[in-house]
This record gives structure tokens, C-alpha cells and sequence, in this order.
């Protein structure tokens, strides 16, 4: 066994171990049958992380700023986490075998259910921020009220997801302010961002027959109920920046037809998808 | 080793130094750490802006190969592993910016040399990575060559630069570990797998060996900044010692190494090799490797992309401080 310099962490024949023992056989999670809203609505958590923290990575050594490089990466880092989270409870769930990277890797996108907003191109870094505010704002929302849920899964979930969430709002609020009402240029940027994305921030608060379930049974407050609070935060800091929602009352997935939550995504979703399963559908059942 | 081909200032016998030089190099000779605010002969001071400036750009610069296959990582888990690391290195470059600043150059002064071709990062950047077997032979034989230079770095003479290398030092040993693991599975795994990772190793081998600069017959900036203690080792000390870690490491793996001369040598205690071909090192310094358009054109679209950003970010600061004034005013 040949060792590697100092100052290393576990020793390489654990490792070694450890890959063998993976490579032996797959964990199947205990079924969790007739639950297949449930599974359904894990997956939309887990696909909302999945594809905004995609989009964040995308930024990775091409930020403004190297502070807004690591920052970035950090948030996609903390999304993806969450997204092993949510969709390895939605596989435990679904009980059809395999994990979080099945349902990652394995679905075709009238299988994702996340949002519009989150698959929607990176565009400018107003663009991109102005995206992340508006999410964070209903996400920090909803995982304050997931604390609650009665399932205690998604519980400890939310619990955890909710402290780094509230840090990204603390700073894509705080970007926002700061760019709205910087220079014309920014401000300009920043408008026109606001403008293009509103019309899809309908979706986040429209409740269907799966929202309905979750509620009854005491899992997840129905989006609906989030509006007023996510309108509160997201009022009071366009205003500091000086921002203007447009008075068009269109959105897409609600007024418009389709919708992520339905599985009816935008173009987008398929080049996310081309490229992020690559490697799992050239090389099926490799080990990686 | 991200630092290559560092030009050196001043090489002066002893004669020739001024009695404040004289008093430096004891300094320095009896391992004593030299900090910012005390006198430094300029030339010292030049040569370290240089092979810091220069390793904070490799840094930033090898964000960018491995950002390549952030958002295409094979699992959930090994994309979490890269970006984690892609992070690192954005982190590493930010320690060593400040390091600089201390020697009075401020980052942007830095970045504009970067961008205008007047700096240079390390060579290794420039090439492709093609297949996610390479994010294994980057971090595995990259990180593994820049580990070996940096571990002497932590005693270096200047202490900002020190203690930033031994926080770096801490976090590349976990990158290279990364890269051997990612390297094991893909041995073990399927024929194209296997495949694609030794194809990283031809790919890689060479360029890894080029990362500790040239030979040091032909190294001539090498002895003053041994004086100094800028440089610790030779770079024919660190590029042996580098080979005769990684051979048992590639058997292991069952990776053959693309040098058929490469044998063990008894009586010298370590391997024989070949050297790579530094006509394709020059000419990647010089700006014509397979990616050098790319990396620095992605660098320099990312700053004047973002310059809305900044500026936006710079007034916003003024208006809140004019604010803040006339509120005080008012008061009063």
C-alpha cells in the first residue's frame, strides 16, 4: 500500500474498504408504501435544490468577484446538500429501490418537479441574484414552517436547511438593496431582472391536490399560506433598493399553461439534464 | 508547485551587501520570520509579490478546470466533494491576495497584471480536462506536485506567506486524497473506467512534472531566492522526490506510467525518468498551451463582465456614507 505525503485524513486502506464494500451491493431503504404524495412533494424540495444549486455552480471561477465565487459555490454546496437530503427521503419513501442519485440522475425532466424559476438560465450576475432573493425569500418561509411538520424527517430536514437558507437570504437581500441602489447601471440591471422574473414567482404559492395532502396531514403548510410573509420580505427590501415589481398580473405555470410542480418544464431543463446525467446514461450501472 | 520561473531580484555576494543587509540575511539565516511592516530589501520584497502574485493566480486559475465537470459530476456526492474543493481553491487564492497586500500591492493591481498578460499562473492549467478521470489525475498528481512544494513552503522565510501555506497545505492534502479516491474507484471499476483513467495519466504525467520548473542547471533565478528562503528546495530535488511518491502510488492503482525509461536506480535510492519536453513548457508559458486563450479569456470576461457589479456595490457604499453624514447633521 503506498502512502500519500503528511498531514492526510483517513488512511487509503480505509478507503480502499470502503469502496469495495460500496461496490458490493446496493442499500435497499425500507418501503414506505402508499405514500406516493409524499414522495411527490419530497421530490419538489429536493429538485428546487437541485437545479438552483446546478445554476449556482455554473457561476463557479467566473464571478465578479472572488468573494462572490466562494459565496456562490458555498450556497450550491448547501443546495446540494439539502437536495441528498430531500430526494434520499423521497427514494426511502417511494421505496422502489435505490437512492437520492437515481432520482438525480435516472428521471427525464417531465419527471422533475421543480419550479420554473429555479431552471431558468443564469443571465447577468443581477440576473442570477435577483433569482436567489426571490427564492430565498419563499424558501426560508417554507422551511421555518417545516420545523413544525409532523413528520419529524422532514423536521430535522428543514431544521437544518433553514440555517443556512436564512443566511442566503441575509445576503442576496442585502445584494439586492445594494445594487438597486448603486449606480444607474446597476439599478437598471437589476430592474429589468425583477421584471423578467416576476412572472414566474406566481408558482411558488399555488397549491394543487398534492400541497392539499401535505397539509392535511400536517407535513407542509400550503404554499398559498406562505404568500403574505414572502410578500412582506420581498416588499419591504425592493423598496430600500429602490426596485418596482411590474404591474402585469401574467404568470407562467398559474395564468400560463404547464408548470415545473406539473412536470411541464421550460427548454431549459433538458440541456440542465443533458449535461448533468451525462456520465450516469453513457456509462450505465458504472460506479463512480 | 504554483509558482514557476519566478524572476529574482538583486543576487549580491556579501561584500556588496549595505550593513541593513547584512543584518536581514542573519535574520533570516537564523529562521527567524520576517513580518510586513519591517524593513525588507526591495528586491526581496519584488521577488515575493511575484511568486505569491503568481501562486494566487494559479489559484484562481485552477478554478476553472475542474469547474469544467462541477456541474456534470457523476453523483450527488462527488459533485458536493468538488465543489467543496473548487471552493478551497477560490480560498486559497483570497489568503494569498491579502499575503500579497501586505507587501503593498493590492489585489486589482495584481489582477490587472494577470489579465494583461504581464503575470503568469502556473503552466498546469492550461490543459484540458477532458474526462471525469482527470478531476482523479488533477488532484491526485496536481495537487500531489503542488503539495510537494508547498510543505517546504510553510517554513518560508516571510510569515503572512507562511502561515497562509500551512492553512493551504491542510486543505490540498484533502484535495489530493479526493483525487487518489476518485482515481481507486475508476481503477476498480469498468473496462471504460479503467480506460479513462489511465488515459488522465498519459495526459497528465508530464505537465505534472513541468508544474516544479526547469531543470536547475538551467534555473537561474533558483540560488538568491534560496538565500531567502523564498525557495526551500531545488526543483530537481522536489521532482524526484515527486516521482519516486507517485510510481508506487500508479502501481497500486495498476496504472502504468508513460516513461519507458522510468526505472528504480539503487544506487541513487529513487527512480530514473524521463524528462518531460520543455519546448512544450516554454511554449505554454509563452501563452500558445491548449487552453491559455480560454483560462484568461475567461478570467478576463468573468472581471469586465462584473465591473457593473462592483461599481454598483462601490456607490452604494458612498451613498450610505453621505446618508449616514447628513442623518449625524441633522441630529446635531
Amino acid at each position: 500500500m503506498p502512502s500519500l505525503p503528511d498531514m492526510t485524513t483517513p488512511n487509503l486502506s480505509e478507503l480502499a474498504g470502503k469502496a469495495l464494500a460500496e461496490s458490493g451491493h446496493v442499500t435497499v431503504p425500507a418501503p414506505d408504501a402508499g405514500q406516493e404524495q409524499f414522495s411527490e412533494w419530497l421530490q419538489r424540495m429536493g429538485d428546487n435544490a437541485l437545479i438552483l444549486g446546478h445554476r449556482a455552480s455554473e457561476w463557479c471561477g467566473h464571478a465578479p468577484a472572488l468573494e462572490e465565487d466562494i459565496a456562490l459555490a458555498n450556497q450550491a454546496l448547501d443546495l446540494i446538500g439539502q437536495c441528498q437530503l430531500w430526494l434520499g427521503l423521497a427514494a426511502e419513501v417511494e421505496a422502489k429501490g435505490g437512492d437520492a442519485d437515481r432520482l438525480a440522475y435516472l428521471r427525464d425532466a417531465g419527471a422533475f418537479r421543480n419550479l420554473l424559476l429555479v431552471e431558468l438560465p443564469n443571465g447577468d450576475f443581477g440576473m442570477t441574484l435577483m433569482r436567489q432573493f426571490l427564492f430565498d425569500a419563499f424558501h426560508h418561509t417554507l422551511l421555518l414552517a417545516l420545523k413544525t411538520s409532523s413528520d419529524s424527517r422532514v423536521a430535522d430536514i428543514a431544521a437544518k436547511a433553514e440555517k443556512e437558507v436564512a443566511y442566503h437570504l441575509e445576503r442576496s437581500a442585502d445584494l439586492v438593496i445594494r445594487l438597486g441602489d448603486g449606480t444607474a447601471e446597476s439599478h437598471n440591471r437589476m430592474q429589468a431582472a425583477l421584471t423578467k422574473l416576476w412572472s414566474y414567482t406566481g408558482e411558488m404559492f399555488a397549491d394543487d391536490a398534492v400541497d392539499q395532502a401535505m397539509a392535511d396531514a400536517g407535513i407542509a403548510p400550503l404554499p398559498s399560506t406562505l404568500k403574505a410573509a414572502w410578500e412582506k420580505t420581498v416588499t419591504a427590501v425592493l423598496d430600500e433598493a429602490t426596485l418596482v415589481p411590474p404591474a402585469s398580473a401574467w404568470q407562467h405555470g398559474i395564468t400560463g399553461s404547464g408548470g415545473g410542480k406539473k412536470g411541464v418544464h421550460t427548454e431549459h431543463l433538458g440541456y440542465i439534464l443533458a449535461e448533468m446525467q451525462f456520465l450516469q446514461r453513457a456509462y450505465p450501472g458504472a460506479r463512480w | 508547485m504554483y509558482a514557476q520561473l519566478v524572476k529574482s531580484e538583486g543576487s549580491k555576494s556579501r561584500d556588496e551587501m549595505t550593513p541593513e543587509e547584512i543584518a536581514f540575511q542573519e535574520r533570516i539565516d537564523r529562521g527567524e520570520k520576517i513580518e510586513p511592516k519591517e524593513w525588507m530589501p526591495e528586491g526581496y520584497r519584488k521577488t515575493l509579490i511575484r511568486q505569491i502574485g503568481q501562486h494566487a493566480h494559479s489559484e484562481i486559475v485552477g478554478q476553472l478546470p475542474e469547474g469544467n465537470w462541477i456541474t456534470r459530476a457523476p453523483t450527488l456526492e462527488r459533485k458536493a466533494i468538488l465543489l467543496a474543493k473548487v471552493q478551497d481553491e477560490a480560498g486559497h487564492g483570497l489568503y494569498l491576495y491579502c499575503a500579497a497586500e501586505t507587501l503593498g500591492v493590492s489585489r486589482d493591481e495584481l489582477l490587472e497584471k494577470l489579465h494583461s498578460g504581464n503575470m503568469k499562473y502556473s503552466s498546469i492549467f492550461n490543459y484540458p480536462t477532458l474526462t471525469w478521470a482527470d478531476m482523479g489525475a488533477v488532484g491526485w498528481l496536481v495537487d500531489g506536485a503542488a503539495i510537494m512544494n508547498q510543505v517546504p513552503l510553510q517554513r518560508t522565510s516571510y510569515g503572512p506567506y507562511s502561515r497562509a501555506m500551512i492553512r493551504i497545505c491542510k486543505e490540498e492534502s484533502f484535495h489530493q486524497r479526493q483525487g487518489y479516491d476518485i482515481m481507486m474507484k475508476m481503477c476498480s471499476g469498468t473496462p471504460e473506467q479503467k480506460a479513462m483513467a489511465q488515459d488522465a495519466m498519459n495526459r497528465f504525467w508530464y505537465p505534472a512534472l513541468m508544474m516544479f520548473g526547469p531543470s536547475d542547471k538551467d534555473s537561474v533565478h533558483s540560488a538568491q531566492s534560496m538565500a531567502w528562503k523564498i525557495k526551500i528546495n531545488t526543483n530537481d530535488e522536489l521532482r524526484q522526490k515527486f516521482v519516486d511518491q507517485t510510481v508506487p502510488q500508479a502501481e497500486y492503482l495498476g496504472l502504468t506510467i508513460p516513461d519507458p525509461d522510468l526505472k528504480w536506480n539503487e544506487e541513487k535510492g529513487g527512480y530514473d525518468f524521463s524528462e518531460p519536453d520543455w519546448s512544450e513548457f516554454f511554449a505554454v508559458i509563452a501563452g500558445n498551451g491548449p487552453c491559455n486563450e480560454e483560462r484568461l479569456g475567461a478570467r478576463v470576461k468573468a472581471w469586465e463582465d462584473g465591473a457593473w457589479f462592483r461599481d454598483g456595490l462601490m456607490a452604494h457604499a458612498t451613498k450610505a456614507e453621505e446618508r449616514r453624514r447628513s442623518a449625524r447633521h441633522a441630529a446635531e
